[in-house]
C-alpha cells in the first residue's frame, strides 16, 4: 500500500495491530504506521458494515478511527505513535466500555 | 468536576486566540506577539504548519528538492511564530467559539474554556468533496492525503497509484512522487474542456503572477515521465472490498485502468465548521463553488471580535494566507493595543494583492465539472451516515426543500464529520433537483461541538447555578 | 393564482399536523398540507422521540387518559405506518425511567406523583417508585450516586425523525397535497369555506385545521379561536453509535434505535435558536455521567437545541371554532406521544365537523378564560 523513502531509517517504536507487533517510526501517526504496515483497511461501518480505509489523513473525514490502547473510536491520523501502544481495528458500533 | 489546568496553555485569557497553525495563523500570531498581544495559536496536530506546511519542523523528507522550494518556505513561517513570544499549543482541539468569544478546547482528555479579547479563525480549507461511484473503498484517498503521508513519514504509494481530478495540488502531488522515485500509472485530469476557454478571459492577470511559471514548469515535469489522459468525463472506483480499478469515461469512451491507490482532487474548499458554529455569516461563491465567510477589509467577520484569515477566507493559497493572517492581526492590534508598533497594513495589503494575482484564472480553469459535484444516484453522498445521491433526490422530491430538513430525514450530515465531507454536495444536489440557487438552499445549522469531545470532558466544562436550575427541574 | 378545492387544508407540516392529516387522507379526506420552508423552527425535528406516559396530567388529569389512549394505540400506528412506507419508525414499549441521583430527587419524584395520583378523576395507571437494587436488575452500568427511579411499564420511545419521514412518504401515497415555502398570511372565510393566502397561492378547503406549533399563537384568531403559548427552548447533546446498552429509556437519556445517544433535559427561557448555552450542556453531560458512567468516554458528536411547542399551561389546546365552523386549532406538546392519537382519534372527530367534547373537551381553549380556582 505504501512504503517508507530508501533513505529514511526503520522504524524504531513498536505498536500492536490487532495482537500482532508492528514496526513504526517516531513522528508517525498511528494512520500513517497502520498503512505503512500494510493494513488497508481499519473498520468496517456501524451503518453499513463496510469496510473503510482512511481518506483525508487530516482530521475531517473521521474514517480512520482506530481502538487505541482501549478507547474506541480514535482518529488514528491525529495520534502520534507510541512505543508499547496497542491499536486494535473496530467493527462496526463502538463496544460500551471500550 | 474540577477545572483542570490544561498543560500546555498557560492563562484562562488571552488578548488574542489564533486557531490554526498554517500559514495563516503563524502569520498572524507572529504579528500579534511581536507587538505585544498576549496570543496563543491551538492546533489539533502535534505540530505547527497546517496542510501546506505539514510536518516542516520534522518531516523525514530529508532531500529537499522532493517537497519543492514552495514547501520549506514555512519554516521560517513557524520559526518567526515560536521567536515572537506566541503560545503555540499542538495536540489541542478547538470545540466550540462562541460570539462572546470563548474558545472551548480540549487537550489531553480535558476540555475547557479560554476568554480571548480577539479570535483569528485560521482552519484552513479541506478537500472538496468528490463523490464518485466506489469513492469509500479501501484504496481511495485524497491527494492531499497522500501528501501528508509523504511529508510527514516518508511514506510513498506502492503499486500501482492513479492520480485523478483537477487542480494544482494533482501536479505538484504527482511531480513531488516523481523526484520521490514513484511514478504513478495515470493521470486522469478531469478539467472541463470548455474552462480553457473561459479561464483564457483571465489569463493576462495570471500571466503576472509566479504561479503561471511555476505551474507550466510543474506540468512539464509531470507530462515528461507520466501518462496523463485529459477531457475524463466520468470516473468510478471499482472493487468490493478495496479498489481494484478505476474506471473511466472519455470522448464517449469508457476505460478500465487496474489500480491499488486512487488519488483523488479537485480543489479545496474553506473549512467553514468553527466559524459557521460560531455565527459567522457566510455566502455563496458561485466561483469558488463553496461557501465563504463574509468579511472586511481586515478579515472582521459579522461577529465582532472574530476574524477569519488563510483559506478559510476564500481559497487564494499559501502566501495569500499569510498577508491575510498578518492583516487580521494588525487590526486585533490596533483594536487591543492601539499605541504598540505594528506593521502597516497598507504594505500588507498590498503584498496580498500580489499574491491573489491570478486567482481568477486558475478558479475559472480548475472549476470541477457538474458530474463530479452532483454524482449519480447510487453513488454515495454522505459517507458518515451512507446516504445515497438519489436518496437525497427522493427526497427533495417529497417535498424536503433544505439541508436541516434534509439532515432530519436521511441522516446525512449527522455523522461526525458535520457536513465536512458532504455538505456542499447536498446543498448542490438540492439546488439541482429544486431548478434554484445554492444560496437559496442554503447549507447545514451547524453547532458547537465542531470537533468531538467526550461526554466527560463536556461534563467538566464550567456550569452554574443558573445552568443547574435550567435542567434539574424535579 | 391557483385556487384548488380541499376538504380540509392543515396549516402545519409538523408531527402534529402530518398526523392529523394522515388520518384525514385515510378515511378518505382531500387534504393539504400548508408548511414553512426548510428554514422553518421545527419542534419536530428537535425532540427527544419519546412515547411516554408517566408524569402526564398533573395540574389537568385528563390529560393522563388522553395520553394514555394514544399509547396503547401507538403499536398500531407504527404497523400502519410502516406497512404502508416501508419505514419502520422503532417504536417500542419496554417501559421508562426517570432516575434520581439523590434521596431528595427520589423524594421529590414520589412526592409528585402522589399529588398526581390525588387528583379526582385522574385514571389509574401503573407508576412505581423503585430502589436502586429494582433498577439495577433492568438497566445496566448505574452510577453509585443513583438511589432510584420512577419506572412506568408504559413509556417508551421512537426514532421520531423517522416518524416525520415516514409520515410525509404516507401524505404522499395518500395524495395529500404537501405546500412547503406556503406560510399562511391569512385566513379568509366565507360561504361555508375557507380561503388560506399562502405562498403567494389561495388554498381553498372547506375545514382549515391550525396545527403549527407555537405559531398557532398568530393563526388562531384568523377563525375565531385562541391558542396562548408560552414556548422555551431546551438543548440535547448526541453521541456517537454504540452498541445497545439501555434496555429502557431514561427521561434525560435514551439510546436510539442507531446506538447513537441522547442527552437532556433543560429548558432555558428564550427562544433563540442559534445560541448553545455550554454550561447547560455540562450540567446536563455532568448528570448523565454520573447516571451511567460508562457514557464518559462516548464522544459527542453534536449538540443542538429546539424550541418547545408549549401553550401556556402545557397542555394541548384541542378547539373548534364556533365564529367559523369548519375551523380546529390542535397544537400540544408532546407531539410525539400523541401522534397516535391525533391520527386515529382526533382526525376523526375534524372529518366528522365535531370535537367530542367527553373525549378532549377539555382541552378547549376556554380553559384559559375560567380563573382558575384559588
Amino acid at each position: 500500500m505504501f512504503r517508507r523513502l530508501p533513505d529514511i531509517e526503520a522504524g524504531s517504536v513498536t505498536i500492536r495491530v490487532d495482537g500482532v507487533p508492528l514496526a513504526a517510526r517516531a513522528g508517525d501517526t498511528v494512520t500513517a504506521a497502520l498503512l505503512a504496515g500494510g493494513h488497508d483497511h481499519c473498520r468496517t461501518t456501524a451503518v453499513g458494515g463496510v469496510r473503510r480505509a482512511p481518506y483525508c489523513l487530516m482530521g475531517v473525514c473521521f474514517d480512520c478511527l482506530v481502538t487505541i490502547d482501549g478507547v474506541g473510536n480514535r482518529q488514528g491520523c491525529l495520534v502520534p505513535v507510541r512505543d508499547g501502544m496497542v491499536v486494535d481495528t473496530q467493527r462496526g458500533k463502538r463496544e460500551v466500555g471500550r | 468536576m474540577t477545572h483542570e489546568r490544561i498543560e500546555g496553555v498557560r492563562a484562562d485569557a488571552y488578548d488574542l486566540v489564533v486557531v490554526g497553525a498554517g500559514p495563516a495563523g503563524l502569520a498572524a500570531a507572529a504579528t500579534a506577539a511581536a507587538a505585544g498581544l498576549t496570543t496563543l495559536v491551538l492546533d489539533e496536530n502535534a505540530a505547527p504548519g497546517g496542510q501546506i506546511y505539514r510536518a516542516v519542523t520534522s518531516t523525514p523528507v530529508s532531500d529537499r528538492r522532493i517537497l519543492g522550494t514552495d514547501y520549506w518556505h514555512g519554516a521560517g513561517l513557524v520559526e518567526a511564530a515560536r521567536r515572537s513570544g506566541a503560545e503555540i499549543v499542538g495536540g489541542a482541539v478547538v470545540w466550540s467559539l462562541d460570539r462572546d468569544l470563548q474558545v472551548g478546547v480540549s487537550h489531553g482528555g480535558t476540555a475547557r474554556m479560554i476568554q480571548a479579547r480577539r479570535v483569528i479563525i485560521a482552519t484552513g480549507a479541506l478537500e472538496r468533496p468528490f463523490p464518485i461511484p466506489g469513492w469509500t473503498l479501501p484504496g481511495v484517498m485524497t491527494a492531499g492525503g497522500a501528501q501528508t503521508l509523504l511529508k510527514s513519514s516518508g511514506l510513498v504509494p506502492d503499486g500501482r497509484a492513479v492520480l485523478a481530478g483537477t487542480g494544482p495540488l494533482l501536479w505538484l502531488l504527482a511531480a513531488q512522487l516523481l523526484r520521490a522515485g514513484v511514478t504513478p500509472t495515470a493521470i486522469l485530469d478531469t478539467t472541463p474542456r470548455s474552462n480553457h476557454w473561459r479561464a483564457l478571459r483571465h489569463l493576462p492577470g495570471f500571466a503576472l503572477s509566479p504561479l503561471l511559471a511555476k505551474g507550466l514548469g510543474l506540468m512539464r515535469e509531470v507530462r515528461a515521465q507520466v501518462e496523463v489522459i485529459g477531457g475524463v468525463t466520468g470516473l468510478a472506483a471499482e472493487g468490493s472490498d478495496r479498489l481494484r480499478a478505476v474506471g473511466f469515461e472519455r470522448a464517449g469512451e469508457n476505460r478500465r485502468i487496474e489500480a491499488d491507490q486512487l488519488l483523488l482532487h479537485q480543489g479545496v474548499v474553506p473549512n467553514v465548521n468553527l466559524a459557521m458554529a460560531a455565527g459567522v455569516e457566510h455566502r455563496w461563491d458561485p466561483l469558488q463553488l463553496c461557501w465563504s465567510p463574509v468579511l472586511d477589509a481586515d478579515g472582521g467577520s459579522s461577529v465582532p471580535g472574530i476574524a477569519v484569515a488563510g483559506d478559510g477566507a476564500g481559497i487564494a493559497g499559501a502566501r495569500a494566507a499569510e498577508e491575510r493572517g498578518r492583516l487580521a492581526a494588525v487590526a486585533a492590534v490596533r483594536a487591543l493595543a492601539p499605541s504598540a508598533s505594528v506593521a502597516d497594513a497598507g504594505a500588507v495589503r498590498r503584498s496580498l494583492r500580489r499574491q491573489e494575482r491570478g486567482r481568477a484564472f486558475l478558479d475559472t480553469l480548475y472549476q470541477p465539472a457538474r458530474q463530479f459535484r452532483m454524482p449519480a444516484d447510487d453513488t454515495i453522498v454522505c459517507r458518515c451516515e451512507e446516504v445515497t445521491a438519489g436518496q437525497i433526490r427522493a427526497t427533495v422530491a417529497l417535498g424536503c426543500e433544505g439541508p436541516t430538513q434534509m439532515k432530519s430525514f436521511l441522516r446525512c450530515g449527522m455523522g461526525p464529520c458535520q457536513g465536512r465531507l458532504c455538505g456542499l454536495t447536498v446543498t448542490e444536489l438540492i439546488a439541482e433537483a429544486r431548478g434554484c440557487t445554492p444560496e437559496t438552499v442554503g447549507y447545514y445549522r451547524l453547532r458547537a461541538p465542531v470537533k468531538p469531545i467526550t461526554l466527560g470532558e463536556m461534563a467538566g466544562t464550567p456550569a452554574g447555578t443558573a445552568a443547574v436550575k435550567a435542567v434539574v427541574r424535579g | 393564482m391557483m385556487a384548488t378545492e380541499f376538504d380540509v387544508a392543515v396549516v402545519g407540516g409538523g408531527l402534529v399536523g402530518s398526523s392529523l392529516a394522515l388520518g384525514l387522507a385515510r378515511l378518505g379526506q382531500r387534504v393539504a398540507v400548508l408548511d414553512e420552508g426548510d428554514a422553518a423552527v421545527r419542534a419536530s425535528r428537535a425532540n427527544f422521540g419519546l412515547v411516554w406516559v408517566q408524569s402526564k396530567g398533573l395540574g389537568l388529569p385528563q390529560y393522563a387518559g388522553w395520553t394514555i389512549r394514544s399509547s396503547e394505540g401507538w403499536a398500531g400506528f407504527a404497523a400502519g405506518l410502516k406497512q404502508e412506507t416501508g419505514l419502520d419508525v422503532a417504536f417500542e414499549r419496554p417501559g421508562g425511567f426517570h432516575l434520581a441521583l439523590s434521596e431528595a430527587e427520589l423524594e421529590a419524584r414520589a412526592a409528585s406523583l402522589e399529588r398526581l395520583r390525588a387528583q379526582p378523576g385522574i385514571v389509574s395507571y401503573p407508576t412505581e417508585m423503585f430502589d436502586r437494587t429494582r433498577v439495577e436488575t433492568m438497566l445496566d452500568g448505574l452510577g453509585p450516586e443513583v438511589v432510584g427511579g420512577s419506572f412506568c411499564p408504559l413509556d417508551g420511545h421512537c426514532n421520531s425523525l423517522r416518524l416525520h419521514r415516514a409520515l410525509h412518504a404516507a401524505l404522499a401515497l395518500h395524495d395529500v397535497r404537501y405546500l412547503p415555502d406556503h406560510r399562511v398570511a391569512r385566513i379568509d372565510h366565507a360561504g361555508g369555506t375557507f380561503t388560506l393566502s399562502a405562498g403567494g397561492a389561495g388554498i381553498v378547503a372547506g375545514k382549515v385545521v391550525i396545527a403549527a406549533g407555537n405559531a398557532s399563537r398568530e393563526l388562531a384568531p384568523m377563525v375565531g379561536l385562541r391558542a396562548p403559548m408560552q414556548p422555551n427552548r431546551g438543548q440535547i447533546i448526541v453521541t456517537e453509535r454504540v452498541q445497545r446498552f439501555m434496555r429502557h429509556p431514561v427521561v434525560t437519556i435514551r439510546q436510539t434505535d442507531e446506538g447513537t445517544v441522547m442527552i437532556g433535559d433543560s429548558r432555558i427561557d428564550d427562544t433563540d435558536l442559534g445560541t448553545l448555552v455550554q454550561p447547560v450542556n455540562a450540567v446536563m453531560a455532568d448528570r448523565a455521567v454520573r447516571m451511567f458512567p460508562m457514557l464518559g468516554r462516548l464522544n459527542v458528536v453534536r449538540s443542538w437545541s429546539g424550541v418547545r411547542v408549549m401553550t401556556e399551561d402545557g397542555f394541548p389546546i384541542y378547539d373548534q371554532s364556533v365564529t367559523h365552523p369548519g375551523a380546529f386549532v390542535v397544537t400540544c406538546h408532546s407531539g410525539v406521544t400523541l401522534a397516535a392519537a391525533h391520527a386515529q382519534v382526533l382526525a376523526p372527530m375534524i372529518a366528522a365537523g365535531q370535537l367530542d367534547a367527553g373525549q378532549v373537551g377539555a382541552f378547549s381553549a376556554r380553559r384559559f378564560d375560567v380563573p382558575k380556582a384559588a
